[in-house]
């Protein structure tokens, strides 16, 4: 097994808070924006941009949410045991709202249909767009892309890509695993 | 991710405290779920589910078609009284017939104790029993805990006494097997004709006064005097019934501590339980029918999750 740092320490941060300012530029002062992170990891980032966008926006109001797929995933009674959901937690309406979708790895974008679909029982939204911190070019499954990426990585499906985070894993790192190698 | 430890649902008896707390879990995000505007999710959308009802049933039938139909199964109900079954098929050859048009899963109730595993046996769907004659009744008693769970937060340690016709009862038996594995103290109280022999070897305690009974649980569980089960008079009329074993309000405030009240439905008013104990703020009747919901639906997704 081989471990690669895509990127960590303050070289994370920057590129947390260089997407916050492209939030910024055409999201104006969150006033009809909310940011909803997919569960399970996309949660983490998803606080992450609220803070980093409360200390650049102060006395502004930045709505965030957690969003479950598991019940609108499209590989039910397909895998060995059924996918044990997660909490939704969504304390405000989406109808006419932007919506910025946050997820921490684009792989596949089966995640983000899913979300789609889950997001639909909160209403209607204005639009939304899609934040991904990794996007694992080229394997896409389904025709999806994001609106803003925090790094870009080439890999194979063998490979991994695992985020961690400070407040909950201990450290800022983006790490490519591959196994079976060397 | 662990999943059920079983196949069917056929009696709490098959499951382990990690399903029942996997079920509640599940459950809790359906209850969620129920609270939204759509109500409705796409998981089961390719599973096909027939009702079996072998006796009647109102909120179990409706409930469980309700959660059937807000995984987006697709649902077929069938009725005994209007069918074959009072031409003389037999219960295989019904459901194989069911089956043959491609159902995966049946949920069944039946008069006989055991109908559930029986079929089981004997053909390929996944089967979930909705009640087998006086034997069990496993979703109802996971709603029942799971509603102590959302009163209270937790099961365990809870007093819970069921009251009434313990002999006859799928739902004492279900509750009693549910609230030990849970780590709950339990009581039956009743009329000693309604209270089988040897209850004392599930764990359970056995009174057969009412007052001492209240005074001793935190949850009280009234339960209906199943008439059309009793072949022979097991006490002398239900006047006296109701005036032994019935809750009416005077006592309910004589108590020294605010318990809560259940019951599984259907509810006769005026025996088991007069209407303003039951319309009363400390009865949880009407949240045990919509959780009940949310808890078929938790188990019918566990259980259709697991690779056909």
């Amino acid at each position: 097994m081989q471990n690669l740092t895509l990127l960590d320490g303050q070289k994370f941060q920057i590129t947390i808070q260089r997407l916050c300012h492209q939030l910024i530029e055409n999201h104006n002062d969150f006033s009809s924006s909310v940011l909803i992170g997919i569960q399970p990891r996309g949660i983490y980032l998803a606080r992450r941009v609220a803070e980093e966008l409360r200390k650049i926006l102060p006395g502004k109001t930045i709505m965030q949410g957690d969003l479950d797929i598991t019940f609108y995933r499209d590989d039910f009674r397909r895998q060995g045991s059924p996918l044990v959901p997660n909490q939704t937690k969504i304390d405000f309406i989406i109808e006419g709202k932007k919506v910025i979708m946050m997820d921490d790895v684009l792989w596949t974008g089966r995640t983000i249909r899913a979300a789609m679909d889950a997001m639909q029982a909160f209403g209607r939204p204005e639009k939304i767009e899609l934040l991904a911190l990794v996007d694992r070019r080229y394997s896409r499954h389904i025709p999806v892309a994001a609106d803003y990426v925090g790094i870009e990585v080439d890999s194979i499906a063998s490979q991994k890509v695992v985020v961690s985070w400070k407040d909950t894993d201990g450290e800022d790192k983006i790490v490519l695993i591959s196994e079976g190698q060397d | 991710m662990a999943g059920l430890s079983t196949r069917h649902l056929l009696g709490i008896k098959d499951l382990n405290r990690a399903d029942i707390e996997l079920i509640f879990e599940t459950a809790d995000t359906f209850k969620s779920v129920l609270n939204r505007p759509i109500k409705k999710v796409p998981s089961l959308r390719d599973v096909t589910i027939a009702n079996i009802f072998f006796e009647n049933s109102t909120r179990t039938r409706l409930s469980f078609e309700l959660a059937e139909k807000r995984l987006s199964a697709d649902v077929v109900n069938f009725a005994a009284s209007s069918s074959s079954v009072s031409k003389g098929e037999t219960l295989i050859d019904t459901v194989n017939n069911i089956l043959a048009m491609k159902v995966d899963m049946v949920v069944m109730r039946h008069p006989y104790a055991g109908a559930g595993i029986f079929l089981s046996k004997h053909v390929k769907a996944q089967i979930v029993n909705a009640g087998d004659g006086a034997h069990e009744h496993p979703t109802q008693a996971l709603l029942d805990a799971f509603s102590i769970r959302e009163k209270y937060g937790y099961v365990a340690g809870k007093k819970v006494v069921i009251v009434g016709d313990i002999l006859h009862s799928r739902v004492a038996l279900s509750n009693i097997l549910c609230l030990k594995q849970l780590g709950a103290e339990v009581m039956v109280c009743g009329p000693t004709t309604l209270i089988p022999k040897y209850i004392g070897s599930l764990g359970v305690k056995v009174e057969h006064n009412l007052i001492k009974a209240l005074n001793w649980c935190d949850v009280a569980n009234m339960l209906r005097i199943q008439l059309e089960r009793q072949d022979i008079k097991y006490f002398p009329s239900l006047r006296e019934y109701t005036m032994l074993f019935g809750l009416n309000k005077t006592i309910l405030d004589s108590l020294d501590k605010e318990i809560t009240v259940m019951h599984p439905g259907p509810i006769n008013r005026g025996v088991e339980i007069t209407s303003d104990v039951a319309d009363s703020k400390q009865s949880i009747i009407l949240d045990q029918v919509e959780n009940g919901v949310a808890v078929r639906m938790a188990v019918l997704y566990l259980l259709a999750g697991q690779t056909p």
